[in-house]
């Protein structure tokens, strides 16, 4: 799903294959999805900074084990940072508390300063642990998952559609903007511009609502009913309820540390 | 506009996960087997359209067109724009895991507000008039979004208000843009699909 953000990538999960992924890819997919809740709770909870980076290691840790590629992973974390750096950077500025230096005559307080740093692990922990538990998973096993974990079916249609029109969406998007720059179009800030991207969004509208019209008659014609047919079986093995006990062991470990 | 893991206090985490439980569940009974392709595909519509920068002067702002989304999901909105936040974070890494309900309270609430309010209004008069109304809609739904999310941030601590300030005034731009872009698209389908908006709004 990510090549919608580099056009050259596939998935971050490249092939899909869960062997790909070590021990991580072979793990059942509804405890990976159990575990990255537990995880990401108990990391919310945490509030003192060395148990934080605690829960920051155990989420490199997980990315070690994924064997996803580690540069192109940790990129697309800090992509993430850069929509929270303006909030970090004013929080020592506006949390009352011990002056550490002055600009412009507004001090800056150290208590700001550690809460910047308290969110930023907590946030880039629990979206780490999230990408490589989750996120290598083939994002059809993500719906079947979160179907045998009694997800409501509907959502789950709903989701199963949304992954399977993306790439076809995308592709009638770039068919489209293709058009438009033979045609000499180039985006700039002025009124043709949003004139056209306004027309552009309008067109794709118009015309997914007459594809969904097609695909309502197909799936009628094989007699769609609304149940969900899976067609994986899931296990818990052995390894299953060893990766839950130690992620648990961890979390608890970590709470511990921060009561300390 | 996505928030983070962390940043925000457990009552207003917990209250938003509630009140996205509440407006999925809206949503999804809106949805019968026949609106379930339809509100997919318009899901993944979205999704790609959120990929859309759009240039403003030195720099480019990418689309959210959730004022869009309600005016043609309505209740539906929800749970699709609940699906992008969810397929955002996992593969993306955009936004967090415990604040998806909140970050899908914050998207989707205006969305089903625009809807009400102008929901009626596009379908009506000429197709320009119908633009108009649908600009409004894609305005208003920026604005609520932007005012949620400062409230969120704000209700979390008074160390957030400045940054809940930040927010807001950061994104007129991006209100006045999402206003033209959706009036435009309202426009170019009320002309070619002039039925796509006076189908009986039952949603």
């Amino acid at each position: 799903m990510a090549h919608a953000l580099e056009p050259q990538a596939k998935t971050l999960a490249e092939a899909g294959d869960g062997r790909l992924y070590g021990p991580v890819g072979e793990l059942d997919p509804r405890m990976r999805i159990v575990m990255v809740c537990v995880f990401a709770i108990a990391t919310v909870a945490l509030q003192t900074i060395p148990a934080l980076i605690g829960a920051f290691a155990v989420s490199l840790g997980l990315l070690v084990a994924s064997r996803l590629p580690k540069g192109r992973t940790l990129k697309r974390m800090a992509m993430m940072d850069g929509f929270i750096i303006f909030m970090l950077v004013l929080m020592p500025f506006s949390m009352p508390g011990d002056a550490m230096f002055t600009v412009f005559g507004f001090p800056a307080s150290w208590q700001g300063l550690w809460k910047a740093i308290e969110i930023a692990l907590t946030a880039n922990a629990v979206i780490l642990a999230l990408m490589v538990l989750v996120g290598t998973m083939e994002p059809v096993s993500l719906g079947h998952a979160l179907h045998r974990l009694r997800c409501p079916e509907v959502l789950v249609h709903l989701l199963m559609f949304t992954i399977r029109y993306i790439e076809v969406l995308r592709e009638e998007y770039l068919r489209l903007r293709g058009a438009m720059k033979i045609r000499g179009f180039r985006p700039g800030t002025n009124w043709h511009t949003y004139r056209s991207f306004g027309y552009l969004v309008g067109m794709m509208l118009v015309r997914a609502i007459e594809r969904s019209e097609r695909i309502l008659g197909a799936m009628k014609c094989r007699g769609f009913s609304g149940r969900l047919f899976l067609l994986q079986e899931y296990s818990l093995h052995r390894r299953d309820y060893v990766f839950a006990a130690t992620l648990s062991a961890l979390c608890v470990a970590l709470l511990y540390l921060d009561h300390l | 506009m996505h928030i983070v893991d962390g940043a925000l206090s457990n009552p207003v985490v917990i209250g938003g996960a509630v009140a996205a439980v509440g407006g999925i569940a809206m949503g999804l009974k809106s949805l019968d087997l026949d609106r379930i392709p339809t509100a997919g595909v318009l899901s993944a519509s979205f999704f790609v359209a959120s990929l859309i920068h759009v240039p403003i002067g030195p720099s480019s702002v990418h689309l959210i067109l959730n004022g869009l989304a309600g005016l043609l999901l309505g209740w539906a909105a929800f749970p699709a724009l609940f699906v992008g936040l969810l397929l955002q974070a996992v593969f993306f890494g955009f936004g967090g895991l415990t604040v998806l309900g909140i970050n899908t309270v914050n998207i989707a609430l205006p969305a089903v507000l625009a809807w009400m309010l102008f929901g009626g209004l596009i379908g009506r008069g000429s197709p320009v008039q119908g633009a108009i109304w649908g600009a409004a809609g894609g305005a208003f739904a920026i604005a609520t979004t932007t005012a949620l999310v400062a409230v969120s941030l704000a209700l979390s601590g008074d160390e957030f208000i400045p940054a809940a300030k930040l927010v807001f005034f950061a994104h007129i731009p991006v209100m006045c843009i999402e206003a033209l872009l959706t009036g435009f698209a309202v426009l170019l389908a009320r002309r070619v699909k002039p039925e796509l908006f006076l189908k009986d709004r039952t949603a």
